[in-house]
This record gives C-alpha cells, sequence and structure tokens, in this order.
C-alpha cells in the first residue's frame, strides 16, 4: 500500500483527463495567408496600446510640449507673430512627433527579443516576416493616433489647414508612409543592439539632429549657405515641406514623390535586412 | 540516412558551436513516435542548443536531423507545421492576458475567430486557468505561466512537442500539475522531448532518456537502465550541530565506504540504496551522540548521475531554490 498526500493524487487525475479531453479533438487547419498572418501581429501591437497605454502618452506629450513652446516662446521672434508660426510649424512638429515614435518600434522589437515569446513565432509555420511587417502595421496605427493629437492640439491653438481635412489626412498619410519606411531602419537596429536602452539612444542620437538639421523649425533660408545645402536635400525637410503643401492645398508633386521613394527604398534595404536578422535569432 | 517512419526525430552527428564553444558536439538521437524522450543535463550542457535546432530556430554547423520525417533545413516549413516549442523561459507575451496569448497563436494557426474563441475558453478551463484568462501574463505566477505556456502549445494539437525544462523554478505543487498535464499530452499521443535537469522528472515522465554533457551524449536508455548504472539513491542527513559533521561523516563512511559533500555545512549524503542499510546507519549515529533534525533515502541527483557516468561533477550544479525566486511573479 502507497501513501500519497491527500492533494497530489486527485489533483493529478483531474489534470490528465481535462488535458487528454482538450487536445483530443483538433484538427490542423490550413496554413494562414501572410496578409492574416501580419494583420494578426498587428493586432497584438494594438492590445498593447490598449494594456500599456503609457507608451502612447510617453511620445505624445513631447511633440505636444514642442507645439506650446515653439510657438509661444519662439514664434514671436522667427516669424513675427505666434499665429504665423503656429501655420509654418505644426506640419513640422507633426513630422517630428511622428518620426520619434518610430524609434520605439525598434525599442519594442528589442525587448521582445528578450523574451521567450519571440522563439515560439520564430517556430510557427507563418510567413517569417509576419512578426515584424505586422507590428509595424500596428506601430502605424500609434503613427495616426500621435498625427491626430497633434493636429488636435494645432486647431485648438488656431492653426487652420487650407485645405480642410483632406490636406490634413493627405499629410498625416504622407507622414505615416514616411514613417513605416523608416522604422526598417529602427528595427534592423533593434536586431543589432544589445538593449532596448541602447536602441533608444542610437535611434534618437540620428533622429533628433536630423529633425533639427532640417526646415521643420526655421525657414533655411536664415542659414549659413553650407548648412542649408544639406538642410534643402534632408528628406525631412521634403515631407515637411511637402506635408505643408498637402495642409495648405499647394502640394508639390515632385516632394511627395521623392517621400514616397526614399520611404520604398528604405523599406527594400532594410526590410529584407530586418527579416534575415531576426530569421538567424 | 534512410527515413524511419516509425521516429518523430532521427539526428545524426548534430554540430553547433558559437565561437570556441562547442554547444553540441556531435549528437544522434533516436526517438519514436508517442513516446517522451528525456534530455538530461546541467545548465549549459547544451540542450537549449539542441532543441533549436531540431526546432528550426538556428541552423546546425554539421549533421542531419528528420523531424517528423522532415529534413529541419530543407524542409523548416513542414517541420514548423507539426511542431510546438515551449521555451525554458515561457514562451508567452507578458504584455497581453492569458486568454489574447490563446487567441493569438490560434489565429496565427488558422484557427477561424468563433473557433479560436472556443478553443482558448476550453483550454483556459482545462489548464485551471479561466479566472486569470483575463489577466495580463506579467501578473501570473510561475506555474500560471508554464500551463499557459504549454497550453499555447496545444491550441492545435502538435505532433511533437518540444518541453524545455518545464519544471524549472516551479513549486511541488505547480511542478505536479505540470507533471500531469505531461501525461495528458503522452496519452493522447503526442511526441514529446523534454528537457530537464531532474533526473527525478526524466524517471516520472520519459520512456527513455539521453544524459548530455559538454554537448555530447554521454549516456543512453531507459530511466531504470540509468538509474542502475550510477546507482540507486542517496541517503542525505542533517546535523543538528554542523560542528558535529566529522564524527558523521566517519560513520557514514564506516557504512557506506564515501560521503559526498553537501552545498548545506549541516548536511552529509551517502550513496545507499538499501532502506534497511540507511535505518542502521542512522541508529549508529544516534548511538553515537549525533542529533538528526531529518533523514531522506532519494534518487541520485544529477550531481552524482554525473559523477557516477564522467567522473566529475556537472558544470554548474542545478539549484530549484535559486530559479524559483529568478523566475517568481
Amino acid at each position: 500500500m502507497s501513501v500519497y498526500p491527500a492533494s497530489a493524487e486527485p489533483g493529478r487525475a483531474t489534470d490528465e483527463a481535462a488535458v487528454r479531453k482538450a487536445i483530443a479533438s483538433t484538427v490542423r487547419p490550413p496554413k494562414v495567408s501572410p496578409l492574416s498572418a501580419a494583420l494578426t501581429f498587428g493586432w497584438r501591437g494594438m492590445l498593447k496600446v490598449k494594456h500599456v497605454p503609457e507608451q502612447l502618452v510617453d511620445v505624445t506629450i513631447t511633440p505636444v510640449m514642442f507645439v506650446l513652446m515653439f510657438t509661444y516662446i519662439f514664434g514671436g521672434a522667427v516669424a513675427g507673430s505666434t499665429g504665423e508660426y503656429l501655420n509654418y510649424i505644426l506640419p513640422g512638429i507633426l513630422v517630428m512627433s511622428v518620426l520619434f515614435n518610430t524609434v520605439y518600434s525598434g525599442v519594442a522589437l528589442n525587448t521582445d527579443l528578450t523574451k521567450g515569446v519571440v522563439d515560439r513565432f520564430r517556430s510557427l509555420p507563418i510567413w517569417p516576416s509576419a512578426p515584424l511587417v505586422g507590428s509595424l502595421l500596428g506601430d502605424s496605427v500609434r503613427y495616426v493616433i500621435s498625427g491626430l493629437v497633434i493636429l488636435v492640439v494645432g486647431l485648438i491653438l488656431g492653426f487652420r489647414p487650407q485645405a480642410g481635412v483632406p490636406g490634413a489626412a493627405a499629410a498625416l498619410g504622407l507622414v505615416v508612409i514616411f514613417s513605416f519606411g523608416l522604422s526598417w531602419i529602427f528595427t534592423t537596429l533593434g536586431l543589432v543592439l544589445r538593449s532596448p536602452n541602447a536602441v533608444m539612444n542610437a535611434g534618437f542620437m540620428g533622429i533628433f539632429p536630423l529633425t533639427f538639421l532640417s526646415n521643420v523649425f526655421v525657414d533655411p533660408t536664415t542659414l549659413p549657405g553650407w548648412l542649408e545645402a544639406f538642410v534643402n536635400v534632408n528628406p525631412i525637410s521634403i515631407l515637411a515641406t511637402a506635408s505643408r503643401g498637402l495642409m495648405q492645398g499647394k502640394a508639390d508633386l515632385w516632394d511627395i514623390g521623392i517621400v514616397l521613394a526614399v520611404a520604398a527604398g528604405l523599406t527594400i534595404v532594410f526590410a529584407p535586412l530586418t527579416t534575415r536578422l531576426y530569421r538567424r535569432g | 540516412m534512410t527515413p524511419d517512419a516509425s521516429l518523430a526525430i532521427e539526428a545524426a552527428g548534430l554540430f553547433k558551436s558559437f565561437g570556441d564553444t562547442k554547444a553540441v558536439d556531435g549528437v544522434d538521437l533516436a526517438v519514436r513516435r508517442g513516446t517522451v524522450y528525456g534530455v538530461l543535463g546541467p545548465n549549459g550542457a547544451g540542450k537549449t542548443t539542441m532543441i533549436r535546432m531540431l526546432a528550426t530556430l538556428i541552423r546546425q554547423d554539421a549533421g542531419t536531423a528528420r523531424v517528423l520525417g522532415h529534413d529541419i533545413l530543407a524542409k523548416a516549413d513542414a517541420v514548423r507545421a507539426g511542431i510546438s516549442l515551449t521555451g525554458q523561459f515561457a514562451s508567452v507575451d507578458e504584455d497581453l492576458t492569458g486568454r489574447e496569448n490563446l487567441i493569438l497563436i490560434g489565429r496565427l494557426l488558422g484557427l477561424k475567430r468563433k473557433e479560436v474563441k472556443d478553443r482558448a475558453a476550453e483550454l483556459l478551463e482545462a489548464f485551471g486557468l479561466s479566472e486569470a484568462g483575463g489577466r495580463l501574463v506579467k501578473t501570473y505566477s510561475g506555474g500560471m505561466r508554464r500551463r499557459l505556456d504549454i497550453a499555447a502549445s496545444v491550441v492545435v494539437t502538435p505532433q511533437l512537442m518540444f518541453l524545455d525544462e518545464p519544471t524549472t523554478g516551479l513549486d511541488p505543487r505547480s511542478r505536479n500539475q505540470v507533471w500531469g498535464i505531461i501525461r495528458g499530452l503522452v496519452s493522447g499521443g503526442t511526441t514529446i522531448l523534454l528537457c530537464t535537469q531532474y533526473l527525478e522528472e526524466a524517471d516520472q515522465l520519459a520512456d527513455r532518456v539521453a544524459v548530455i554533457d559538454r554537448g555530447r551524449v554521454i549516456a543512453e536508455g531507459t530511466p531504470a537502465q540509468l538509474k542502475t548504472s550510477v546507482g540507486s539513491g542517496a541517503l542525505q542527513v542533517r546535523l543538528l550541530d554542523p560542528d558535529q559533521r566529522t564524527e558523521a561523516a566517519a560513520i557514514l563512511v564506516r557504512e557506506f565506504g564515501a560521503v559526498s559533500p553537501d552545498t548545506d555545512p549541516a548536511a552529509l549524503s551517502a550513496t545507499c540504496s538499501d532502506p534497511g542499510r540507511a535505518a542502521a546507519a542512522i541508529a549508529q549515529l544516534a548511538a553515537a551522540g549525533v542529533e538528526i533534525t531529518g533523514f531522506s533515502l532519494a534518487q541520485p541527483s544529477l550531481d552524482e548521475v554525473f559523477l557516477a557516468l564522467t567522473g566529475h561533477p556537472s558544470a554548474e550544479s542545478p539549484d530549484r531554490t535559486a530559479s524559483v525566486e529568478e523566475n517568481g511573479p
């Protein structure tokens, strides 16, 4: 006769039976399409925004502070009046706000890699790029939200886009498309660097000067010649100019074309690179 | 290598190095379908690297392997369609709820929206997580995470499951629950490759066991064969007064020929298989005035297995207590 601790044996029996029943009946469904897998990962990104809304607050508060500070502190000095300057700077702040968000895509990927869940994703019979494309699609929704916050703040302060809602929507769309392309650089960094902090530092070390050395805050004609030349070819300047154009109903197709081409170029180079690094683990 | 349909895993000369370290150094494996195959070894022995190669997460440097009849390099997608992986550190998303984790995996495996909801509810129920299903996983205890992790692995029943140290860091009650789940899976026909640091776990669950050390298989057989080859057990006594250790050691050496050091200064252990002889030794200690607070007659630890098989202790000795703290909520 054997004596067991009272709790162990009945527990074991129920567990086993329930598990046997739960695994008995499933048939393996057909493989999911790449799009469906990517959208599922996008849904995962959305859930994270829902469960950890703080990450959205972080990247939204800063640009709102920038709008307020630049408009009221520098507006008078830079453009003569705060109202004038707001019309100039708001599309630029929109660009900056959304671009800053892209760094967090790399940070989030790096954080993911430190957890075991990535191993599970990589062992699933799905399109290998789905987790990456999906999370960037999810991030794009975040980009839209942070862009909308800036637009609303601008409207409250007196910003009036002449092209109305369609113009603002087109500008936001262009910024989000560019950001989708740009974020592949940061996902690559996210896979190469060791810690989420390193990704954040490297990311902002790049994006911060590039944003300030653009026409986001000031008209480049006031800059020294050599700097002006750089600012004029900086894709962020071109994006900001195109967004201003779209909002004011004076869009330059050439600028829009360059922005789309840069976004496509970044995706073509860095998306396969990111996928390869991700697969290799 | 001719494929053998009765085998779920068939590996020959698997080799993987990281820099100068040979993580897996020429491993051959043959795992029959419908069985539990234990891979026993300490931290750093190469268990996880081996699983990662077989689960198509990393590519081997040399050697070949077939999983469910498919070459792991040439037919990685076919392999992935039949396996599931439960990692050493729970492979679930901490920022989602338990239910959302199961829905995510179910959707990725192609279940329909409605099916996946029912399936998630059914699994949460079966794994004792119904009440916690709506909570974020980061609030789960270690045992709950492991159960969710295994549930995520069976959203669609796999033909072969890799379980990497499923009970490391769990308290005895959670460990028993996980063992119950594993037995349920096996009786349902799933093949399991179980990596573990605990001989007891391999003994409880596995049909066959490979002991690996520094990337090599150093022994293979049924748990019974393995235990016979290393001696069947150990008597551990805990002294009231650690200063009496020398005196106690002398008595145990007289009775059993040798004593093994123990990390606990108040404890001593000696190889012993016969409860009668153990009782006699305890009586001897009492007669000599050595007071003990407790004693146990247990199966050999991994350290003892290693000592017996290799003549050297395992590189890193496993420590349940330490890992409980690491993996706690």
